[in-house]
């Protein structure tokens, strides 16, 4: 909090969660989802977040984005930055084709119309998407779809995105390609990516740092560095080495509930 | 494995097309169009002729008088003759006329009390269950009140139209706005909608279906509850296809009162047709159209 000409309090794509707590309900029935999770993302920084059910991944994500309201602790974020927020489900507007999707953040931002059409073509270029603008969601696969959700997220130039499970429901190869894509995206936009996810090796092949929580409440339990260079593989043995040790974490944590 | 690899796993752009395109296709194309045309119209033409075979059995079997149960070809006969006189014209210009400033009415009642009963939760416990309960009401039942009110004039139409009317599409808007999927809801207030322009970009959109719907029904109620208002409201300076109906009954003149039976339900179905079109139209940019219902 100390102000000084040289550092900006908050640099424009940092995330800091200081004592976050979050309760569900009131009195009896209050359920503690998140208690005091506290936790620095750097500006450019790929964190995972794994945990098995109950843990509150989602909770902190809507946390987060501002779609609920923390019951203690702050989020702090760089000054004026919404974040993006990607679900396992695309969540486009069948309404609408691809791209009056991406559109959507543009208009809602008030960008003039031809600045919105360069903007929407550049965006559908980076997700491999020029030739489908005109498509209606119901005419692509779920990859496409997904990548069409990423696009319309990055419409937002936000230097932060936070996705939930984004890609649980792909197919094994559909996966493999949109973590490629999401990697080079990351890389060259130099987003902050706070990605939650059940799959750990999906955490050990994409991120910089992953952060195991707990269930029922959640707390972090466990941090580790994933130090593989990129671009990785998700079969490489490196990613896979990373990918056992969490397992066994997790194992453990969700051992603890079975007694 | 082959360090190459390793080294370098990025994707070429070949192989994420070439996985959409392995991924999407066969999902366009179906038969052509006029072919679907034709397999949706030839059955219903064919009910048409066995209705009218039907029709005609009965006047052949004598089961009526023949004035008070004509046969089918006098009847298209006289619907020839009516057809090309003034006083279809005139009396559809009124009727028209009638349909669209009540119907009008009935959707603006209906989109205010609808989008009002969905947003304010008083007014859904005040209102939200009588509203269903004011469209079981027989809209004839509401004439004697109308009459007493406004006595044998327009008015009485209209607030009887209104009344039948706007209730179905009061609960289209409550149904829309009710289902619209909170996902999409929690994407649009991401993307930057907030308050009215969550309505403008995500609510009304989504509700549209149901809205749409809820226009077809009221429509539905609206053309009823006006033939039974021109029917019971005669008013003797103005003729409308109501009135004309009454006066064909009274001189007990069988052809005209069915070839005008005919105009009313060409009609009605004429409307109800455009907006199962609109429903259509929407549906099939959803995606959400029944292939097989199509």
């Amino acid at each position: 909090m100390t102000s000084t000409t040289t550092t900006p309090r908050n640099a424009a794509g940092s995330v800091a969660l200081r004592g976050v707590t979050k309760v569900y309900g009131q009195g009896e029935h209050a359920v503690l989802a998140l208690d005091g999770l506290s936790l620095d993302v750097a500006p450019g920084e790929f964190v995972c977040l794994v945990g098995a059910s109950g843990c509150g991944k989602s909770t902190l994500l809507n946390l987060v984005a501002g779609l609920d309201r923390v019951s203690g602790g702050t989020i702090e974020l760089g000054d004026g930055v919404d974040p993006g927020l990607m679900f396992q489900e695309p969540a486009l507007f069948p309404w609408s084709t691809v791209e009056g999707n991406v559109e959507v953040p543009l208009k809602l931002r008030g960008l003039p119309r031809d600045q919105r059409r360069a903007r929407v073509a550049e965006l559908l270029r980076t997700v491999h998407l020029s030739e489908f603008g005109g498509k209606r969601p119901h005419q692509l696969s779920g990859g496409m779809r997904q990548r069409v959700a990423l696009a319309r997220t990055l419409a937002l130039d936000t230097p932060v995105l936070l996705m939930d499970e984004p890609f649980g429901a792909l197919d094994a190869m559909t996966r493999d390609i949109l973590h490629d894509e999401l990697e080079r995206i990351w890389g060259e936009r130099k987003l902050t990516v706070l990605f939650v996810t059940h799959n750990v090796r999906e955490a050990a092949r994409l991120a910089d740092r992953i952060v195991l929580l707990s269930s029922r409440p959640g707390r972090i339990i466990y941090a580790t560095r994933v130090g593989v260079p990129r671009p990785r593989r998700i079969d490489s043995p490196e990613v896979s080495a990373i990918a056992a040790e969490v397992t066994d974490r997790l194992r453990k944590e969700v051992g603890r509930h079975g007694q | 494995m082959a360090s190459d690899t390793l080294a370098n796993p990025t994707r070429s752009d070949a192989e994420i097309s070439g996985l959409d395109a392995l991924e999407i296709a066969g999902r366009e194309k179906g038969p052509s169009r006029v072919r679907r045309l034709w397999s949706a119209t030839w059955p219903k033409f064919a009910a048409l002729a066995l209705a009218i075979a039907i029709w005609q059995a009965v006047v052949l079997s004598g089961w009526k008088e023949p004035w008070a149960l004509p046969g089918p070809g006098v009847i298209f006969a006289d619907l020839g003759h009516y057809l090309v006189s003034s006083a279809l014209w005139e009396g559809l210009a009124t009727t028209a006329r009638r349909a669209m400033v009540g119907f009008s009415a009935a959707v603006a009642v209906g989109l205010l009390l609808g989008l009002g009963v969905a947003r304010v939760r008083v007014l859904r416990a005040a209102l939200g269950s009588m509203i269903t309960a004011l469209q079981t009401m027989p809209s004839i039942a509401w004439f004697p009140l109308a009459i007493l009110l406004f006595q044998l004039s327009e008015q009485a139409i209209f607030f009887v139209v209104v009344l039948g009317a706007a209730p179905s599409v009061a609960n289209g808007v409550i149904h829309g706005v009710d289902y619209v999927p909170p996902l999409l809801v929690r994407a649009g207030r991401n993307l930057g909608a907030r308050g009215l322009d969550l309505y403008r970009y995500v609510i009304a959109p989504a509700a549209l279906p149901a809205i749409v719907a809820g226009l077809k029904q009221g429509w539905a109620f609206a053309w009823r509850s006006l033939m039974a208002g021109e029917l019971l409201v005669v008013i003797a300076t103005r003729t409308s296809i109501g009135a004309q109906l009454t006066y064909a009954r009274e001189l007990s003149e069988a052809p005209r009162l069915m070839a005008i039976m005919i105009v009313i339900l060409v009609v009605g179905l004429l409307v109800d047709s455009a907006f199962g079109a609109a429903d259509k139209a929407i549906r099939r940019r959803w995606g959400v159209l029944d292939q097989a219902g199509s």
